[in-house]
């Protein structure tokens, strides 16, 4: 009994290691021919199959499924996270008070102090500017800091490479103006109806910006809309009168010029009226009356300055993914 | 639980937005549509942040005329103002993150001619190899002399 149980593990060992009797039909394949391609040499490996080690037959299997395997593992496993996070989330906006209801805690003593407070002391009209460009102004200049990075990032990213090129061989120059990433070639010249358009609508796009910009204490909006506002009449100008006019008066330089003034005016005159609000200085920017255009303080000029970096940082990203260049 | 969801619909809509970005984000292979993912993503938060604030039956934070050169600060009169400046940083930032994705897939699609992450890295990885091979025969080549 225990001699046959010794003979069965070993059988069963030889076979795990591949070293099991062969059977009598089993045909063994000549040596190719050396002169085979090897995509064509039929591998001796395959051909005795019952001869490989698990081993060997886990690393063939995996080389053939395990891709396929790995996908199906990561779709599932990934439609599973997020089947249990937004589950999870779900449960908890179930325990959110109701929506829209006056004694929620989000509207507490804050909202209270902003509202009954800020109107005498920031001058603004509309909270939100109050908000965002006085109480919380370094915040602001934060975020068009943030938007002038990205510009310059993408700047240096997608012009570096061009500006090497055309510095090595000014041949390509002529080349690499009208290359384009959409593969749409040059705008063409004669285009009356988008041109008639644009002309038509240019202005009125331009006032409306400036109108949402300079009315941003006042009125709904501000530097941030108004200037996405601006951007899409200069976008405009690009597309009907090709880019080479707008880069008469805005190119590289006029955006990195102004965004950087328009930033320096930001930090030092919001410096200016933090550093003399906290130390209970005697501050000379005027208040002014609620509701006039000249009022609120510095939050129009702020405005204005925000305004002018998100105008001149959307029509980059435009022109930089359009055509590679500002 | 499904009748407190339907008081909070706008966060629950917000949540699975949520979740549908973050699925694409996962299960897309194309560098554009993950970016894509993560805007929907961006767009549930906004829908989140702007469902807080809002109070039923009250105006917009802009004040009000009393009609007598005065105005009506009171606060049952407008709705929050904190998330519409919160949104407004948010949107700030997820164009800023969105161009700067956007640049680094183009560049990366001028190099390798691929959008495809798995393409993208197999490329990469092959290059790595061949890179490793020449610096290997390079050493031989001095060792020999």
């Amino acid at each position: 009994m225990h001699e046959e149980l010794k003979n069965i593990w070993k059988n069963f060992f030889n076979w795990v290691l591949g070293n099991g009797p062969r059977p009598e039909n089993e045909v063994i394949p000549p040596d190719p021919p050396p002169d085979l391609p090897f995509t064509q040499k039929p591998q001796d490996k395959y051909s005795r199959f019952h001869e490989a080690t698990i081993k060997e037959r886990y690393e063939q299997w995996l080389e053939i499924h395990g891709l396929h395997i790995f996908s199906i593992l990561y779709s599932g496993l990934s439609i599973l996270t997020c089947v249990v996070i937004v589950c999870l989330l779900l449960a908890t906006v179930a325990e959110l008070p109701p929506f829209g209801h006056e004694r929620n805690p989000a509207n507490n003593e804050v909202i209270r102090r902003y509202v009954e407070h800020g109107g005498h002391e920031t001058g603004a009209q509309n909270i939100v500017a109050g908000l965002i460009l006085d109480y919380r102004a370094f915040d602001t200049f934060g975020e068009s800091a943030v938007l002038f990075t990205a510009a310059v990032s993408v700047l240096m990213i997608l012009g570096a490479s061009r500006r090497n090129k055309l510095n090595k061989s000014p041949s390509l120059k002529s080349e690499t103006t009208s290359r384009n990433f959409l593969q749409r070639g040059p705008p063409s010249l004669d285009e009356p109806i988008l041109r008639g358009v644009a002309s038509l609508s240019i202005p009125a796009i331009l006032m409306m910006g400036c109108v949402v910009v300079i009315n941003g204490h006042l009125t709904p909006g501000g530097g941030f809309s108004g200037g996405a506002i601006l951007s899409t009449a200069l976008i405009l100008a690009s597309n009907a009168y090709g880019p080479e006019r707008v880069h008469e008066f805005y190119n590289e330089r006029t955006f990195i010029v102004s965004s950087s003034t328009a930033l320096m005016i930001y930090a030092l005159s919001k410096g200016y009226s933090f550093f003399t609000g906290a130390n209970h200085f005697h501050s000379i920017i005027p208040k002014g009356t609620i509701g006039n255009i000249f009022s609120a303080g510095l939050i129009l000029p702020l405005n204005i300055c925000v305004g002018l970096i998100v105008a001149g940082t959307l029509y980059t990203f435009y022109s930089l993914f359009s055509k590679g260049d500002l | 639980m499904l009748g407190k969801l339907f008081l909070n619909h706008y966060e629950a809509v917000a949540v699975i937005l949520f979740g549908i970005g973050m699925t694409n984000l996962l299960l897309q292979r194309n560098l554009i549509k993950k970016i894509i993912g993560l805007n929907i993503m961006d767009t549930a938060v906004y829908l989140f942040l702007a469902a807080k604030g809002f109070v039923e039956g009250r105006a917009a934070p802009i004040l009000i005329s009393n009609g007598s050169g005065g105005w009506l600060n009171s606060s049952d009169l407008y709705v929050n103002p904190v998330p519409a400046g919160l949104v407004l940083t948010g949107i700030v930032v997820s164009v800023s993150v969105t161009a700067f994705s956007l640049a680094l897939a183009l560049k990366l699609y001028e190099y390798y001619g691929t959008l495809n992450i798995d393409e993208a890295l197999m490329k990469m990885t092959e290059e790595q190899v061949e890179l490793e091979t020449t610096i290997e025969k390079a050493e031989e080549d001095v060792l020999a002399s």
